[in-house]
């Protein structure tokens, strides 16, 4: 009587699982952002030109968290990424700023591609806090990364580049900046030192997100020796776990950001009075409260799920780009709300509703946003 | 749940899946309920009656309910077991849902051994069939206005007034009512009280409701000097409203497991892809049409999205900002979600979904017609989704009544 079930079926999607490890790092993380990044700290970072605390940054790297998914052998934790999620949420939550991620993002990219020497010299200083960054945007705005206009042309021993990268996050901080080109005729990595980033080709984009710091990378000229290049060979797989790990972080950070602002919101709805009565009362704004919390909830499910299967072949890509999708809509939409809600004093620059919606704004630029999700979902679905 | 024998249970499983494939009835000629409150006719009524009779006396209803009562006697991870391969096998629903969802667990959360002995074996075998007395065509979302009454007289209430939205209320035996003892009291919630109430005493009459479908399953319920046993009464006079916000916990979901009632068929989403890849667009499979594969994933994601918090429920670390927020607000999302993939999957079927039950053109028989009309009976019914907003603002998000 029921209709055929075809090729899907709901119980092939990912599962929910949380480890202990997990959970003692979203206790601690938690704590630890509450204390360092209340949100005057927020606010006074956003007028600072790095955009982040290096004391902070330090301490984070004392505490391991930048070795969390980085094999012991290369002085790292040996866990992975789904116990980095709690740590950038709680760090979302507190929209604390700093090169957490964009470490975090180029450190996976050295791990999946890089070869034997590149680990060995890159990965154990990054735990102990030299600061990554990640170039693979373009001015074509193409979320393929491996649509790619860059080049590494082999010049003698040296590798001559060329090609304009975007949205490289905290480059002027970073020690290393891996960087995607073409190399002969085929989407590579190539590592960038700091040495070779002046102020004409490193210069700081103005972007949605205020609390963040990119900048716009012209590679035209530099020379890189021909050891540079990251494994040819492990470039495809590379470029996967880049996009899939960066779009679990930014749904973790989301999830993160909307707990903070659903918190917000509840706040003034329950303080702020006008006709005698509490505003929170009106139905007109309890019940669109109730819908952002509920997409909220089930954000955060997707990001725990996305997490827990992050490794699985098929079910991580697909329980990841359901993540990134949800937390969006969920972020973008109690943000928007948020604003709404306030009024008045909404429509300030001294609300935080705005860092709220901003974050959403800059993540949708980032990496796909909803409807790209659900483009890819569509094609790995049915 | 240390003291689970694995072994026997793994073994109660297996068995279970297997009797569950070889004894679900697949098409008894006519169509099925999907849930509980859609039971419009006799022939469907019988047939599940026999169907929950053969789950029960199999041991696979009840299995966690004490031996005594006419239940199994074993650990709760044995009825889930049992649950899980009805699921599986996509068997038909058990019928008596009021009595093994609300009744049961009332009873042994709260009931008399007496009355324990009296009721829980007929709600298993699905002789004693029960309905829920609860709103009235005055009072629904304000079920602490309800104003049926019941006057203490010598040995016996005598009942006057009336309950709509009885479910199968033409077939129930007892009915769990809430009606008004004391219409004096300090507030309108104190004057109420709890009943067991035989429907088969003289004065009780019901008639039939038609839903939006055309379809029966519900009644008007007539109480006209209407006299039970005072033994009726649950709890004490006055207690009438903890008693039911105990009741309603199980049907808004914020308890779950303990009954084993199979109240509505499962569901997969990916039942909507499937409808995609059958329905035509422009001479190519609707599957293949952008709009449509969109809107399908934002559905499997939203499916998807239900399922895993209803994981994470289990997870206390993923739920320690707000730990009534999951359970709270689940029938809110859930009935909603199932409200609006009908929707979609009726529109999905281009020119055909112009058909409604009954005609031998109509795709699934009209099961997506129907289950979008059907649907607003949980988007309404155990509270509107209006109210179960107010529940979670005010619950969950602690914002202000007023």
């Amino acid at each position: 009587m029921s209709p055929g079930v075809g090729a899907g079926h709901m119980d092939n999607l990912g599962t929910i699982g949380f480890s202990e490890e997990q959970a003692d790092l979203m206790e601690a993380a938690s704590r630890f952002c509450r204390e360092k990044s209340p949100i005057e700290k927020v606010r006074k970072l956003i007028e600072d030109e790095t955009g982040y605390d290096d004391a902070v940054w330090r301490e984070i790297a004392e505490l391991g968290w930048l070795g969390i998914a980085i094999p012991e052998e290369y002085g790292g934790v040996g866990l992975s990424i789904a116990e980095v999620a709690p740590v950038i949420e709680a760090m979302g939550r507190a929209m604390m700023a700093g090169p957490f991620s964009g470490t975090t993002l180029a450190a996976q990219a050295v791990l999946a591609s890089g070869t034997d020497k590149q680990k060995k010299h890159v990965l154990p200083k990054i735990v102990e806090g030299a600061i990554a960054s990640l170039a693979v945007a373009e001015p074509s705005g193409d979320w393929r990364l491996d649509r790619i206009d860059a080049r590494a042309d082999v010049e003698g021993d040296d590798l001559l580049l060329s090609g304009v990268k975007r949205f490289v996050p905290d480059a002027r901080a970073a020690r290393w900046i891996i960087a995607s080109v073409i190399h002969d005729g085929a989407p590579g990595l190539v590592m960038i030192s700091r040495s070779l980033l002046t102020q004409e080709n490193c210069r700081r984009e103005t972007i949605i997100d205020e609390t963040k710091r990119t900048y716009e990378l012209t590679l035209d000229g530099l020379r890189v020796p021909k050891s540079a290049l990251l494994d040819p060979a492990k470039a495809r797989e590379a470029f996967e776990v880049i996009e899939r790990t960066a779009n679990l972080l930014a749904s973790a950070e989301m999830t993160g950001a909307c707990a903070a602002c659903i918190d917000y919101t509840i706040d003034y709805l329950t303080t702020r009075k006008q006709f005698g009565r509490t505003i929170g009362s009106y139905q007109a704004l309890k019940h669109p409260t109730v819908d952002a919390y509920v997409d909220y909830e089930q954000a955060r499910s997707h990001v725990y799920a996305a997490a827990h299967s992050f490794n699985d072949q098929g079910a991580g890509e697909i329980a990841v780009r359901m993540a990134k999708a949800q937390s969006l809509k969920a972020l973008t939409f109690a943000a928007d709300r948020s604003i709404q809600f306030h009024g008045g004093f909404g429509f300030t620059y001294d609300c935080d509703a705005q860092l709220y919606r901003r974050r959403a704004a800059f993540h949708a630029s980032q990496f796909g946003d909803e409807a790209w999700q659900r483009r890819r979902l569509a094609d790995l679905l049915f | 749940m240390a003291d689970v024998d694995q072994k026997a249970l793994a073994t109660f499983a297996a068995d279970a899946d297997a009797w569950f494939a070889e004894h679900c009835p697949r098409d008894p000629g006519f169509m099925l309920p999907l849930t509980f409150m859609e039971v419009g006719t006799d022939q469907q009524f019988e047939f599940l009656r026999d169907w929950q009779h053969k789950v029960w006396a199999a041991g696979y209803l009840g299995a966690a309910w004490p031996k005594d009562y006419g239940g199994g006697g074993l650990p709760q991870a044995f009825q889930d077991a049992a649950m899980a391969a009805m699921k599986k096998h996509d068997a038909p629903i058990m019928l008596n849902a009021i009595g093994l969802n609300w009744t049961g667990p009332l009873l042994l959360d709260m009931g008399t051994e007496e009355d324990r002995k009296k009721y829980i074996k007929g709600i298993l075998s699905a002789e004693d069939i029960w309905c829920q007395g609860f709103s009235e065509p005055e009072n629904g979302s304000d079920l602490g206005n309800a104003q049926l009454k019941a006057v203490r007289e010598g040995d016996e209430y005598v009942l006057n007034g009336s309950k709509i939205w009885t479910t199968q209320g033409n077939y129930a035996k007892y009915m769990i009512l809430l009606a008004r003892t004391n219409p004096d009291a300090p507030n309108k919630y104190a004057g109420l009280s709890f009943f067991l109430a035989p429907m088969t005493v003289p004065g009780v009459t019901t008639q039939p409701i038609r839903k939006l479908t055309g379809e029966f399953g519900f009644t008007q319920t007539f109480f006209t000097d209407a006299r039970i046993p005072a033994s009726c009464l649950m709890g004490e006079e006055g207690q009438g409203w903890l008693v039911a916000m105990r009741t309603l916990e199980y049907e808004r979901g914020a308890r779950k497991g303990q009954a084993g009632g199979y109240m509505m068929t499962s569901f997969d989403a990916f039942q909507i892809v499937d409808l995609a890849k059958r329905a035509m667009r422009a001479g190519a499979p609707a599957i293949d049409d952008p709009v449509i594969r969109d809107r399908l994933v934002e559905f499997i994601i939203e499916a998807q999205g239900l399922k895993l918090c209803n994981e994470r429920g289990a997870i206390a670390p993923l739920n320690q900002d707000r730990p009534m927020g999951l359970p709270l607000s689940n029938k809110l999302a859930w009935t909603e979600f199932v409200r609006r993939l009908n929707e979609f999957a009726m529109t999905l079927t281009g020119a055909a979904g112009g058909y409604y039950v009954g005609d031998e053109n109509a795709v699934d028989e009209g099961l997506w017609t129907r289950g979008y009309l059907n649907a607003f009976s949980a988007t309404i019914g155990g509270g509107t989704s209006q109210i179960q907003r107010n529940i979670v603002a005010e619950h969950v998000l602690g914002l202000p009544k007023k």
